[in-house]
């Protein structure tokens, strides 16, 4: 049985090396000061940036497959999500629709906030709209960073309470956090990146 | 026909009074304080210089009429227009791939159209009779220059500035070309506009340089026309290829074959 996500000796000149496997429906904590390489390690994750070394969904090879294909499966969701059409309904394709509206009342958002423009909404609404946007896509892996940082307490806990029902469901994550609380609460493994080293914590 | 004995040739003193106008020029510039007046004056010296020589050049190419004349001076125009396209945009690519794009875009472009015109409009003979082929490349190159620097102008940009929702889309799983193509087809268009409006403007905003020098040289306006229209249509099929070319070329470049976008590619003039 191999596992979810495994990562193999990935380095890049900026981080690394790093080596480490996640279980289906398991959550990876990574915790670390600022600008210690958090966000490097996910974007090298999903092949963002130039790195070497292997990574596997489902035993499957990230060499193997197209970078597209790859970032279908594992699905990276900067801290600060970019939108490119006007709206948010706009980022989702038909087929994605019913999931949506499946997932907008979770996260306490009103379904007219998909029509309304996204300059309009909060940075809160936002950041739960992109979460959204991530989920919808049905990813295998979800490299979330810092999906909380943004919010006020009612929606941090809605949020958990959504990350935790898909955990259930079989989805992993790699949760990048500055709150060890939301690690202990969300996670079973959590590592601490130190000059883009990873440790045990 | 052209009746070169009925023409006004402008002799030495002839030019020596409109000179005075660039120093008309230079003195409102010193009198309002404008701080143009030297460079006023440098840019009329050096286009005298400029022109001169190049009158000079094209009066021994036109003697000597060999292909290999014809090709030298073609390939130093493209050269210099190429190297222009690589200068002007506020951002480039580093090194080589820079050089490379900028000369096939503008190279290409160039001698597809005038290859074009002189194979299937023109017919001088011979075909690279300099006549036609240095004048005809000149006037392309002018305008394939400025149709791919403002294309690269906004790929470069745009690419520097929407990073984050470029790779919004490519985190997301799209291709590099769903990913920049909204920017792609906007470069392009900032490209042709130049084209699109000097033709929409020729003849009642604007009279056409070719067609009014032809006109001055003593050339019916019919048949200028006629020149300035074939010529026209040359400039915008040159700017459509070199718009298109560099900024397909630029969206290969700054990106790499695993999706990614590579800024550190760029750097800024």
């Amino acid at each position: 049985m191999s596992a979810r996500l495994q990562i193999q000796d990935l380095r890049s000149a900026l981080a690394g090396p790093f080596s480490f496997e996640l279980a289906a429906g398991a959550c990876l904590a990574v915790l670390g000061p600022s600008g210690s390489g958090k966000s490097l390690l996910l974007r090298m994750i999903c092949d963002l940036d130039p790195n070497s070394g292997d990574a596997y969904v489902d035993g499957a090879s990230r060499a193997q497959m197209s970078a597209p294909e790859w970032r279908a499966k594992v699905v990276y969701q900067p801290a600060e999500a970019a939108w490119w059409e006007p709206t948010a309904a706009a980022h989702f394709s038909p087929p994605q629709m019913a999931r949506v509206r499946e997932l907008l009342p979770q996260l306490k958002l009103s379904p007219s906030l998909l029509d309304t423009e996204i300059s309009r909404l909060s940075t809160g609404e936002r950041q739960r709209m992109a979460l959204i946007r991530s989920l919808a896509r049905a990813p295998r892996v979800l490299l979330l960073d810092e999906p909380t940082a943004a919010l006020d307490e009612e929606s941090i806990a809605a949020t958990e309470t959504l990350l935790q029902a898909e955990l259930e469901r079989g989805l992993s994550i790699i949760l990048v956090t500055h709150s060890e609380q939301q690690a202990t609460r969300l996670c079973q493994r959590t590592l601490r990146m130190r000059e883009r080293q990873l440790s045990a914590a | 026909m052209t009746d070169i004995a009925h023409t006004i040739q402008p002799g030495a003193a002839d030019l020596a009074i409109a000179a005075s106008l660039v120093l008309f020029d230079a003195v409102i510039s010193a009198m309002l304080g404008l701080r143009l007046h030297k460079q006023v004056l440098w840019a009329a010296t050096r286009m005298v210089a400029q022109l001169l020589l190049v009158g000079l050049v094209l009066r021994w190419v036109f003697a000597i009429a060999s292909p290999a004349a014809t090709l030298a001076v073609a390939a130093l125009m493209i050269i210099a227009a190429a190297r222009e396209v690589a200068m002007r945009p506020a951002h480039g690519l580093r090194g080589w791939p820079g050089v490379w794009l900028s000369t096939a875009s503008v190279g290409l472009s160039s001698v597809a159209t005038v290859l074009l015109a002189l194979f299937t409009v023109l017919h001088p003979t011979p075909w690279y009779d300099p006549r036609y082929a240095i004048p005809l490349i000149g006037i392309v190159l002018g305008n394939v220059l400025n149709a791919s620097s403002l294309g690269l102008d906004t790929f470069y940009g745009g690419v520097v500035n929407a990073r984050a929702t470029i790779e919004a889309r490519l985190v997301l799983g799209a291709t590099r070309s769903e990913a920049l193509a909204p920017l792609v087809r906007d470069s392009i268009r900032k490209g042709l506009i130049p084209i699109i409006n000097q033709m929409s403007a020729a003849g009642i905003i604007t009279l056409p340089g070719i067609m009014t020098g032809q006109i001055l040289a003593g050339m019916d306006p019919m048949d200028a026309v006629r020149y300035q229209i074939l010529l026209m249509f040359l400039l915008a099929g040159g700017s459509g290829i070199a718009a298109t070319g560099a900024v397909y070329m630029a969206a290969r470049a700054v990106t790499d074959e695993r999706h990614r976008l590579r800024l550190e590619r760029l750097k800024s003039h």
